[in-house]
């Protein structure tokens, strides 16, 4: 029994110059599934996000989303269809509040933002809700009023998650959210994200194995830019191949 | 004159035009690939030039020694610019030197104002080209001869600075890549000083050269700095070439533009200029964009 | 952003709407007070005001360096003059000076758009003086001299050409157009321009088109720029070429970044430190552009915030 996958990636492939960053890739992530990425540096699990969420296109290959396909649409056209994603270096409005950033996630279906002369009160009150739920989600209930850029770093990781999940999408892409993050927070952060909805089907590239343990339902394995194998975590961890390539440099 | 004679008398005052544009344009790109910055306030440079060199001819007589000295002053003035007003402004961005910049120009017209008052003052061109030649029937001042072959040993020079030295060599990487050239160790600060007050003097430079030809004015900073700014764009970001080409045609059709369409002839030009940031931003020589 | 309902917060609200109603009444009531210069002077304070103010809805909201912004309102007051003097109502006074320069905002914003940074405010610079040129050129327009001898719009029931009347009138609506701007920066979509403000790649990656963004607030701040110089031809009874070159965008540019970036109403006190230096400073010294100049550079350099910043600093307001 197989549902029809969500995500879709079809010998995909991306070169820069010579360089090909990704040599033809393809995996099928289904609904509700949480699949970890793995690699090495270079391995090409970044830009995978980057084909897969727009910021780049394509040089060949498919990209679709239940059965739709979306390569080489536009950023804001893939977070449209209900994909979002957080970025491996934090990249939030620092200028703004916590509240804020979450705001303005949460306000991104585009109704009501056109709304050049009036105050938008309604839309907002549901808004700032959707807001502080998130906020309490991914562990910030504390000075949701404070300016970003005054946040620990492990805070900002945390709202880099909370940004991408107040936007309400199917399909969350975590780009190595516990990077930087001491034994203490990358815990939190691992029970916040096993917390999550599992409505929010989830892909996540990380380098702690400890992390991908506890919420992987299945792992996949890039190297140079290609698939090397794919199951669950413990066969994975368990193939030669895989600890010669990445477990063994560790 | 006939007509073959018009145009040839005309497209040599386009070539005089143009190898002026070169000058003051040549620092221009500099400054923008290796800075990101655009210069605003290098027509005033191009303007200091033009009354430092008033200046010394007035106090010594001697149009040589005014060339030599005034790109010297305007370029110091340039170093000074970068260390006090642009080093500060790095870690903000591009925006905020370009908007510094504007208010520069405004500084300088004034100054210059002030020191050397508002009228119009002309500059007499060095003694030994101060007539006129007959070339192929039409009669020109020799001295924009003189211009033509000055600007274009200044473009053999520079080319060869830049293409065959090693000083050429950093200021080519920091312009391909300032950033990548700061990791290989070459130190970019003091690099942006010297391309800055080096594209300063280049400025002055084409000042001085100028003074006889179009006299020196306030406003007259303000006034060049547009023509510069579209050989600039049409030539290329960052590239010699782009500036020298680029200098010459937009010399050219200006020139004739004035004279023969003056209807369109200014339209036509930033028409070109939107197209190009539009269709090939790199201009047609630049490198292609990050 | 703290919200108000508190009672703190509520009483903020309406003292600050109390001073600006008072404000907005001395400015009024200026003419009987003073002579006609001071008058003037307030007057292009205000008309210059509001231009600087749409420019700051651009770069202190949006982010969008414009050095084109004097496009549109050389278009507002070319097309006043020309409308005015052949029917001299407020359609021709207003309406269509706003719509002229709203589609000349659309266009000129669609093709800018596309780039970024140093790129766009070439661009825009470009475009500005692609006007200035054909107005430069154009006899039916003036050429050099430009259009001169505009009359004052009729309105039924009231003499325009009475200084009270005029300045009630301009007064009213500049105090309008300010209204509307400081309402579309409130508003949601205001919010939304923030946010691309702050971060416009992360607002690309959570689904708001950003380009469309940019092109509505483009067209926005150039139809009140175009009010904003149909108001100046009325103002002055012409309109020269001048009002298209790069220099005057830059003047607005100075304006809005001494006033204060972002802040609106530091806009108006950018365009009174500039035509009062202007105009003030030069009957003590000539060296009024100097001083300007100075002044710009040690604000880029030292005062980012400008006046308006160091403002809120002193009474402890937060954004």
């Amino acid at each position: 029994m197989s549902a029809p996958p969500l995500l879709s990636v079809e010998a995909l492939h991306r070169h820069f110059g010579a360089l090909a960053a990704l040599g033809g890739i393809t995996l099928a992530v289904s609904p509700r599934e949480r699949r970890a990425i793995i690699g090495p540096n270079g391995a090409g699990k970044t830009t995978l996000f980057n084909v897969i969420a727009g910021q780049l296109a394509p040089s060949r290959g498919r990209v679709l989303l239940s059965g739709e396909p979306i390569a080489g649409l536009s950023p804001h056209a893939v977070a449209r269809r209900g994909i979002a994603r957080s970025f491996q270096r934090t990249n939030l409005f620092l200028g703004l509040s916590i509240l804020e950033n979450l705001r303005l996630a949460a306000a991104a279906d585009g109704r009501g933002s056109y709304n050049l002369l009036g105050r938008g009160a309604r839309r907002r009150g549901k808004q700032l809700a959707r807001a502080r739920e998130t906020a309490e989600a991914v562990g910030l209930t504390a000075r949701l009023d404070e300016r970003v850029g005054r946040l620990s770093y492990g805070e900002q990781r945390q709202l880099e998650v909370g940004v991408a999940l107040a936007s309400g999408p199917k399909l969350l892409l975590l780009d190595e959210p516990t990077a930087g993050m001491s034994p203490e927070e990358t815990e939190r952060m691992t029970r916040m994200l096993e917390r999550l909805p599992r409505e929010v089907t989830m892909l996540i590239i990380e380098h702690d194995m400890d992390v991908v343990a506890s919420l992987a339902d299945r792992v996949t394995v890039l190297h140079y830019g290609e698939v090397l194998t794919e199951g669950a975590f413990d066969e994975v961890r368990a193939d030669p191949r895989v600890y010669e390539v990445y477990l063994g440099q560790a | 004159m006939t007509l073959p004679v018009d145009l040839f008398a005309q497209a040599l005052n386009g070539l005089s035009y143009g190898i002026l544009l070169f000058l003051l344009s040549v620092g221009l790109t500099l400054i923008f690939g290796m800075l990101d910055v655009v210069n605003l306030a290098h027509g005033s440079l191009y303007m200091l030039g033009a009354y430092a060199g008033l200046t010394v001819i007035a106090i010594t007589g001697d149009f040589w020694l005014a060339l030599l000295l005034a790109p010297i002053a305007v370029g110091l003035v340039g170093l000074v610019i970068e260390r006090i007003c642009l080093r500060p402004l790095y870690r903000r961005g591009a925006l905020d030197q370009v908007l510094l910049t504007f208010g520069l120009v405004y500084l300088f017209e004034d100054l210059v104002k002030w020191i050397w008052g508002g009228r119009i003052r002309s500059i007499a061109p060095p003694a030994m080209f101060s007539g006129s030649v007959t070339i192929w029937g039409a009669t020109v001042p020799s001295y924009r001869l003189f211009v033509i072959a000055f600007g274009i040993a200044v473009a053999a020079l520079l080319w060869l600075l830049i293409e065959r030295t090693r000083l050429g060599a950093i200021i080519r990487a920091g312009v391909f890549d300032a950033e990548m050239a700061s990791g290989m160790g070459i130190d970019t600060e003091r690099v942006f000083s010297a391309v800055f007050g080096f594209g300063a003097a280049l400025a002055g430079l084409s000042g001085v050269i100028a003074g006889p030809i179009q006299s020196a004015q306030p406003p007259m900073g303000a006034t060049i700095l547009i023509p510069a700014l579209i050989v600039v764009v049409v030539g290329g970001l960052g590239s010699l070439k782009g500036s020298f080409v680029g200098s010459l045609v937009i010399g050219q059709a200006e020139t004739f533009g004035k004279a023969w369409l003056p209807g369109v002839s200014m339209l036509m030009i930033y028409v070109v200029m939107v197209a190009i940031l539009l269709l090939r931003p790199q201009g047609l020589f630049g490198r292609p964009l990050r | 952003m703290t919200e108000a309902g508190s009672t703190g917060g509520r009483a903020r609200v309406v003292a600050g709407a109390a001073g600006a109603a008072a404000l907005f009444a001395a400015i009024a009531a200026f003419p009987l007070v003073a002579g006609n210069y001071p008058v003037k002077l307030l007057q292009e304070i205000l008309v210059w005001g509001v231009f600087a103010m749409s420019l700051d809805l651009l770069m202190g909201r949006a982010g969008m360096v414009s050095f084109g912004h004097s496009a549109f309102f050389g278009v507002g007051g070319y097309v006043a003059a020309l409308s005015l003097a052949k029917a001299p109502g407020l359609a021709s006074a207003l309406a269509l000076p706003a719509l002229a320069a709203a589609v000349a905002a659309v266009v000129i914003g669609f093709f800018s758009i596309r780039a970024s940074g140093v790129y766009f405010i070439m661009l825009t610079l470009a475009f500005s003086q692609m006007f200035y040129a054909v107005t430069f050129q154009a006899a039916w327009l003036g050429a050099e001299d430009g259009l001169v001898g505009v009359p004052r719009p009729v309105v039924p029931g009231v003499d325009l050409g009475r200084s009270l009347a005029f300045h009630l009138y301009l007064v009213g609506l500049v105090g309008l157009a300010a209204l509307v701007l400081v309402r579309v920066a409130r508003s949601p979509f205001g919010h939304v321009l923030r946010g691309i403000f702050e971060n416009e790649a992360r607002m690309e990656a959570l689904g708001y088109p950003v380009a469309r963004y940019k092109l509505i607030a483009f067209a926005v701040a150039g139809t009140v720029a175009g009010i904003a110089g149909a108001l100046y031809t009325q103002l002055t009874g012409s309109i020269t070429p001048d009002a298209f070159l790069w220099t005057t965008s830059g003047e607005a540019l100075l304006m809005v970044i001494i006033g204060g970036i972002g802040t609106l109403g530091g806009a108006v006190l950018g365009a009174a430190t500039f035509i009062l230096l202007q105009s003030l400073v030069s009957s003590y010294t000539e060296r009024w552009m100097l001083i300007l100049g100075l002044t710009f550079v040690l604000f880029v350099l030292f005062a980012p915030g400008g006046i308006a910043g160091a403002l809120r600093g002193r009474i402890g307001l937060r954004a």
